[in-house]
C-alpha cells in the first residue's frame, strides 16, 4: 500500500478540469485508489466521487493506492498535482 | 399545409431549411423488471458505448471550432460515462433489483444529480446539470429517443426552440445553422443580439414556433419581417428564394461603402462602430467597414466557463481586438456582470431586482481583484493600439472616482515595474441610469466621453422591463422624455469638449438615426450588420435639416407623435 498526502494551492481547488485529469490518470492503474478529504474517501477512478468532496484551495488532501502497481501509481498522480494543482 | 407564425424581427436575412428542434423529448419511464439481466446488462454497455462515441465527436468539433478551453466540459461528460462509482450501482440495480436498464439508469443517476443539487456551493449545484446531460443521453439512448445535440448537428438546419441559452449560442455552428426561431424574446434579448453578431437570420417572441413545427419539417424563416413559414409551398418558397436575392444584392450596394467614412449629405462625418462580445465576432466588424468598436462586452471572457479568466487570457484577448483594428478606437466596457447575466462561480446572492441589484461596477468597486486584474490586462493592452476604457452602470460621480482612482493605482504600479502603458487611453463612462443623464454636466468635467447605453437608460427612465412581454410597450425609445435625457447627454459633453456615443440598439435603428444626427451624436455603435445600412442612409441626410426635426421631436408628447415624425419629413 502507498500514501500520500498533499495541500491544493490551485485557486480554483479541485474544479471539473484538474479532477479531470487526476481520474484520467487513475483510472490507467489497476490498483484500488482512494482520495481522502475531511475524513471522508472516494474512489479517484470516479469523477463524481472526486467532484462530490468540493476540494477547495488550501485543503489538505489525502491519496491512498492499493495493488500491484500502487506505487507507480502514486507517482503519476503526484506529478499530476505538482504540474498545477498543489504540493 | 403552409402555415405563418408572426414574430419580431431579430437579425436581417433568409433562411429557408429543415427544422431542428432544441427541446427535452419526453424521458417518460416504464419502471419494470426484467428476469432478463444479461440482456440489460448488453443493453445498458450498448447505451454508454453509443454516448461515449457521441461524446468524443463532440468534443473533437468543439477543441476544432471554440478552442480545447470550451471543450474540456467533454472530456469531464465523458468521465461521467465510465464512472465506476454510477456504472457499478447501475449494473447492481439491474442485477439484485431485476430493474429494466432504464429505470435502474434513472434511479442512479437521479441520486447523484440531487446529492450534487443540495450542496451548498453554486458551483457544485451546476455540476448537477453536467450530470443530468450526460444521463440524458445515456436514457435516451436506452429509450430509443435521439438526443438532440446542437454542437452534433452537420447538415443546413434552422433551430426552433422556446429560446437559446449564452451556451446554446456558443454551441452553433454557423457552416450548419442557417437561421433560428424562438417562442420567447424581443429584439434587445440574449438570442436576438447574438444571432445579428453572428449574423444568423433570426425571428424570436413567435409564441408558438415549437407547438406548431414539427423536428424535419421545411421552415422558412424571414428575419426582414419577423415571420416564419412552415411548410412552405413551392410558390414560397420560390417569392423567397427572389427576396433573398433582392436583399443579397441591396447588401452588395451596401457592400460599396465599406472602405468608406459615414459623411452626411452636407458633409459632416459621425462615426459608425460596432458592438462585439469576443475577438471572434472581428470578422464581421472588418467586413462590415466598421469605424471602430464602441462597445467590447467584455462579460463573454467571463461566462461559459467555471473559474475567473486569468490576467494573461484576458490581456491577449484585449490585444488581439485593438491590433485587429489597427489603430481605430475600440471601447472596451470593463466587466458588467450581475442583472441578467450571472456567473456560477462567483457565488452571488439571487436577488428580488437583479436590475436594480448588485452588478457591474458595483460589483467590481467591491471584489476588487477580479476589477483589477481585469484594468492591469487592459492597461496593458493598451500599448497595441487605440484602446479606450469604459465603466458600466455608473450612478454617482463617488463611483466614476473611486473607479478612475483604482484604475491609476493599477497603472502607477505596472509603470512603476517597468511595464509599458499608453499615456493617452481615454476613460468614459456608460449613461445607463437616469441620474447620471441628470447629471451630465458635472460628469462631463471628469470623463473623456460618455457612451449611452440606450437598453438600459430606455427601461431605468420608463421603469418597465424590457422583457417582460405584458409591459414591453412601454419600452419606447422615441419617447419623448428618452429624447430629452439624450440631448441633455450630448449636449453637456461638447460643452466640455468631450465626444458622446451610444451603443444600443437604439443606435442602428433607421427611425432614431436621423434624430440622433440631428442632436449632435458623434458616434453610433450597433450590431456589425447594421453598419453599412446606417452608412447608407445617413449620405442620404442632411445634418442641418435633422437638426430641425429633432428639435421639434424634443416638444412632442408622444413616442407615436416622434415616429410619425420621423416618418413623414424623413422617411419619405
Amino acid at each position: 500500500m502507498a500514501e500520500k498526502s498533499f495541500k491544493i494551492t490551485a485557486d480554483t481547488g479541485i474544479h471539473a478540469r484538474p479532477a479531470t485529469q487526476l481520474v484520467n490518470k487513475a483510472g490507467q492503474f489497476e490498483a484500488d485508489i482512494t482520495l481522502t478529504y475531511k475524513e471522508k474517501s472516494v474512489n479517484l477512478k470516479s469523477i463524481m466521487g472526486v467532484m462530490s468532496l468540493g476540494v477547495g484551495q488550501g485543503a489538505d488532501v489525502t491519496i491512498k493506492a492499493e495493488g500491484s502497481d500502487a506505487d507507480a501509481a502514486l507517482a503519476a498522480l503526484e506529478e499530476v498535482i505538482k504540474g498545477g494543482l498543489g504540493e | 399545409m403552409s402555415e405563418t407564425i408572426k414574430g419580431i424581427a431579430a437579425s436581417s436575412g433568409i433562411a429557408i431549411a429543415k427544422a431542428f428542434k432544441l427541446e427535452n423529448p419526453d424521458f417518460t419511464i416504464e419502471r419494470k423488471t426484467s428476469t432478463n439481466v444479461e440482456a440489460e446488462q448488453l443493453k445498458l454497455e450498448k447505451a454508454l458505448e453509443t454516448s461515449k462515441e457521441e461524446l468524443k465527436v463532440i468534443q473533437e468539433k468543439a477543441e476544432k471550432e471554440m478552442g480545447e478551453d470550451k471543450a474540456a466540459i467533454f472530456a469531464a461528460h465523458l468521465l461521467v460515462l465510465s464512472d465506476p462509482e454510477l456504472i457499478n450501482a447501475v449494473k447492481d440495480k439491474i442485477s439484485s433489483d431485476k430493474l429494466n436498464a432504464e429505470s435502474a439508469m434513472d434511479d442512479v443517476s437521479s441520486m447523484f444529480i440531487s446529492m450534487f443539487e443540495s450542496m451548498d456551493n453554486e458551483y457544485m449545484k451546476e455540476r448537477a446539470a453536467d450530470i443530468r446531460d450526460v444521463s440524458q443521453r445515456v436514457l435516451g439512448h436506452l429509450l430509443g429517443i435521439q438526443t438532440a445535440s446542437l454542437a452534433a448537428i452537420d447538415e443546413e438546419v434552422v433551430i426552433i426552440g422556446e429560446d437559446l441559452t449564452p451556451s446554446d449560442t456558443a454551441q452553433l455552428n454557423r457552416n450548419y445553422v442557417k437561421g433560428f426561431a424562438t417562442d420567447i424574446g424581443g429584439r434587445t434579448s440574449h438570442s436576438a443580439i447574438m444571432s445579428r453578431s453572428l449574423e444568423i437570420p433570426a425571428v424570436v417572441g413567435t409564441k408558438e414556433a415549437t407547438t406548431k413545427i414539427e423536428a424535419g419539417t421545411v421552415v422558412i424563416v424571414d428575419g426582414l419581417d419577423g415571420i416564419v413559414i412552415v411548410d412552405p409551398t413551392e410558390e414560397q418558397v420560390s417569392e423567397y428564394k427572389t427576396k433573398l436575392a433582392t436583399f443579397e444584392a441591396q447588401k452588395k450596394e451596401w457592400e460599396k461603402l465599406v472602405a468608406e467614412k459615414t459623411v452626411s449629405e452636407d458633409g459632416q462625418h459621425v462615426e459608425l462602430a460596432a458592438n462585439i462580445g469576443t475577438p471572434d465576432d472581428l470578422d464581421g466588424v472588418i467586413n462590415n467597414g466598421a469605424e471602430g468598436i464602441g462597445l467590447y462586452r467584455t462579460e463573454f471572457i467571463y461566462m461559459g466557463r467555471n473559474e475567473l479568466p486569468s490576467e494573461e487570457e484576458q490581456f491577449e484577448a484585449y490585444k488581439t481586438v485593438v491590433e485587429r483594428m489597427a489603430g481605430k478606437p475600440v471601447v472596451i466596457r470593463t466587466l458588467d456582470i450581475g442583472g441578467d447575466k450571472e456567473l456560477p462561480y462567483l457565488d452571488l446572492p439571487k436577488e428580488m431586482n437583479p436590475f436594480l441589484g448588485y452588478r457591474a461596477i458595483r460589483l467590481c468597486l467591491e471584489e476588487q481583484e477580479i476589477f483589477r486584474t481585469q484594468l492591469r490586462a487592459l492597461l496593458r493592452a493598451s500599448e497595441y493600439g487605440n484602446l479606450k476604457i469604459m465603466f458600466p452602470m455608473i450612478a454617482t460621480i463617488e463611483e466614476l472616482r473611486q473607479a478612475k482612482e483604482i484604475l491609476n493605482e493599477e497603472k502607477g504600479s505596472l509603470l512603476a515595474n517597468g511595464v509599458k502603458v499608453s499615456d493617452s487611453i481615454e476613460v468614459g463612462m456608460m449613461v445607463e441610469i437616469p441620474s447620471t443623464a441628470a447629471m451630465a454636466d458635472i460628469f462631463a468635467k471628469e470623463v473623456d466621453f460618455f457612451s449611452i447605453g440606450t437598453n438600459d437608460l430606455i427601461q431605468y427612465t420608463m421603469a418597465a422591463d424590457r422583457m417582460n412581454e405584458q409591459v414591453s410597450y412601454l419600452y419606447q425609445p422615441y419617447n419623448p422624455a428618452v429624447l430629452r435625457l439624450i440631448n441633455s447627454v450630448i449636449t453637456a459633453a461638447h460643452q466640455e469638449g468631450k465626444w458622446a456615443g451610444m451603443c444600443g440598439e437604439m443606435a442602428g435603428d433607421e427611425l432614431a438615426i436621423p434624430i440622433l444626427l440631428g442632436l449632435g451624436l458623434d458616434e453610433f455603435s450597433m450590431s456589425a450588420t447594421s453598419i453599412l445600412p446606417a452608412r447608407t442612409q445617413i449620405k442620404n441626410l442632411s445634418k442641418q435639416q435633422m437638426q430641425t426635426i429633432a428639435k421639434e421631436a424634443l416638444t412632442l408628447a408622444t413616442a407615436t407623435e416622434v415616429e410619425t415624425l420621423v416618418k413623414n419629413k424623413v422617411l419619405k
